[in-house]
């Protein structure tokens, strides 16, 4: 895969507090990327780096080749979505999404088209002469979706574009931005603290921590695969089962297995921890069955599907088992 | 809801008996006439209103109009700039910015203005240095023009202007010019495409204040314009206190509130047909 944008020992301070200490990373043509963690991560300041609204205290930044580093933001060939939107108030949609156009020159019909195309993109024709005040979130989130991509951008930078949205709403446009950047094949960089919206959209994901990447790789990978604790915290419900030599097993919850106290099937391994159940809680397609262990303080969590033999109860005693396969162990 | 009214009576009571009430007994007494000796008599008639349609009142208030016009125009290109400069500085200095610009404030108008003539006049300040300088060798003529009008005039009412202007930038979403720049913009197109229009609504607050301010000035023309320099403020204050004809000093008073009435809904009208400004320019008035 051809590089798109590269970032090279990139270090931001802000008033003497370091927020990226030293961040190398390569992001490829075409591809849906997303810089995911906790607010205050850096992934944003990164973001706004790469968009030019931002310069690195130390380090370069490579887009398509070319060292923009010091460019200003009205001279690279990407475009950002900001998280509010940040819709020209006084300019309706139309107006809106042909600002871009009108600066960079673009001749009058090439413009129509290219605004054409995008209001139809965004599901936007029946709003083209609707200002921004007189709009849900949702309709302009895609005006601003819009407005970025009627440029073709070399990359298109996303900066949690769903957070203000609900949650029926905000699934509804992770799809759609899902299919619209594989339809365009345009390069996505996506920030977002959300994780479950960030396993969703990406193809790749760099999970940072204080100014740091933790791990970067795929979604899959990253759920099965952890490589820190904080990763594994961070994506998913997660068990950790500290060992005797100071390592940690992590467990997620669909992958440990219940059984009565004293049952030993043949057809799974011996269960590995015993406790009681303290807690079961309905979640639709699940039970979250909380079970306190044996001679320890610690509770473990695991889900239990419906057409699983058994309809457990608090107060049960039960085994916990596992197959090797599904451990992970991690070392900080 | 119900008390929330209650609590508004006490500000209706003091307005209409100390606002309402006066200009009601203004606009009886511009239908009145005057006795020899200055006293009102009230016997109805037009002849005040009659006699402001003379060439000599015409043609003053066309000059107090200009004047406004002038005096708003060199008030937003001066406070403009200002305003923005106080709003781009670090949050800390904005406010020590803006009790700069109200400063003046603190000292009587009439002792302000006098302070100019100090200034301008003849063996001023301002000519004392030039001359020290060598740049000139006779005193120049600064006081007692259209000129000096003008100074005195955007002096008074710059701060009028600035803040508004200076509410309307600082709420200024940076964000807006920030996708701007992402979207292509130089600054100084950002600044004419985003800025300039969302400010607008500042402008004309300030541009309202000011208007309507120098229309009705007279301690400026009076103390920095002399005799030739007069506006309709003057022969308002003129016909109270010198002439003693009440009656006609408040037919020039009616006349000139309405027509101040009439331009600024005409203002309004015109920035509504731009779009967009209108909602936030209602807003501010």
């Amino acid at each position: 895969m051809e590089e798109m944008v590269r970032v090279e020992g990139i270090k931001k301070v802000f008033d003497d507090t370091v927020v990226i200490p030293d961040l190398s990373l390569t992001i490829n043509d075409g591809e849906f990327l997303t810089l995911l963690g906790p607010s205050g991560c850096g992934k944003t300041t990164l973001l706004r780096m790469i968009a030019g609204l931002e310069t690195p205290t130390e380090g370069h930044i490579y887009l398509d080749g070319k060292e923009v580093t010091s460019l200003p933001p009205y001279k690279r060939d990407v475009n950002m979505v900001f998280q509010n939107y940040a819709l020209f108030p006084h300019m309706d949609v139309e107006e809106n999404i042909r600002f871009g156009l009108k600066m960079k020159n673009v001749p009058a019909d090439e413009q129509n088209r290219r605004v054409e195309k995008l209001l139809e993109l965004t599901h936007l024709e029946k709003l083209r002469h609707r200002y921004p005040s007189e709009m849900s979130g949702g309709q302009q989130q895609r005006v601003a979706i819009a407005r970025a991509l009627v440029n073709n951008p070399k990359v298109l930078l996303l900066d949690e574009p769903l957070g203000a949205l609900d949650y029926q709403l905000r699934k509804k446009l992770q799809i759609e931005l899902k299919n619209l950047q594989r339809q365009l094949g345009i390069t996505f960089i996506f920030v977002t603290h959300d994780q479950e919206e960030a396993l969703t959209m990406s193809d790749r994901i760099v999970v940072m921590n204080d100014g740091l990447i933790e791990q970067d790789d795929t979604p899959g990978n990253l759920y099965h695969k952890p490589l820190t604790r904080f990763v594994a915290k961070f994506i998913g419900e997660t068990n950790f089962l500290e060992q005797e030599d100071g390592s940690t097993n992590v467990m997620r919850p669909e992958k440990l297995n219940l059984c009565p106290e004293g049952f030993h099937g043949s057809d799974h391994p011996e269960p590995k921890l015993f406790g009681t159940i303290s807690d079961v809680i309905f979640y639709g397609t699940i039970d979250k069955v909380f079970v306190q262990l044996d001679g320890s303080d610690q509770k473990v969590v695991a889900y239990q599907y419906f057409d699983d033999i058994k309809k457990w109860q608090a107060g049960e005693r039960v085994g916990i088992w596992w197959y090797p396969q599904d451990e992970v162990v991690v070392h900080k | 809801m119900k008390s929330g009214k209650l609590m508004v009576l006490p500000t209706l009571g003091w307005l209409s008996l100390f606002f309402a009430v006066p200009l009601l007994i203004v606009v009886v007494v511009s239908f009145a006439a005057r006795s020899a000796y200055g006293q009102v008599i009230f016997n109805f008639s037009f002849a005040n209103y009659t006699r402001i349609t003379e060439s000599l009142y015409l043609s003053i208030f066309a000059q107090t109009f200009v004047v406004a016009i002038i005096t708003t125009l060199f008030t937003i290109i001066m406070a403009y700039p200002l305003a923005y400069y106080i709003a781009s500085l670090p949050k800390k200095w904005q406010q020590p910015g803006l009790i700069l610009v109200m400063v003046p404030f603190w000292i009587n108008f009439l002792i302000r203005s006098y302070a100019w003539v100090i200034i301008l006049r003849s063996q001023g300040v301002l000519n004392t240095i030039l001359m020290k300088l060598g740049l000139i060798t006779v005193p120049l003529q600064f006081l007692y023009n259209d000129t000096a009008v003008l100074i005195g005039m955007v002096y008074s009412l710059l701060p009028f202007m600035v803040l508004p202007i200076y509410v309307s930038i600082e709420q200024l979403d940076r964000r807006l010019l920030e996708a701007a720049s992402d979207l292509g913009a130089s600054p100084f197109t950002a600044f004419r495409k985003i800025t300039l229009p969302l400010t607008m609504p500042g402008v004309a607050a300030g541009t309202i204040l000011v208007f309507i301010s120098s229309l009705g000035m007279f301690i400026v023309p009076d103390v920095m314009g002399g005799a030739r320099s007069a506006l309709i403020g003057n022969v308002i204050q003129n016909q109270f206190l010198a002439a003693r004809d009440w009656p006609f000093g408040s037919a020039l008073s009616i006349v000139l509130a309405v027509m101040s009435l009439v331009l600024i809904i005409l203002y309004y009208k015109a920035l509504a047909g731009q779009k967009g400004g209108s909602k936030n320019a209602q807003n501010m008035a």
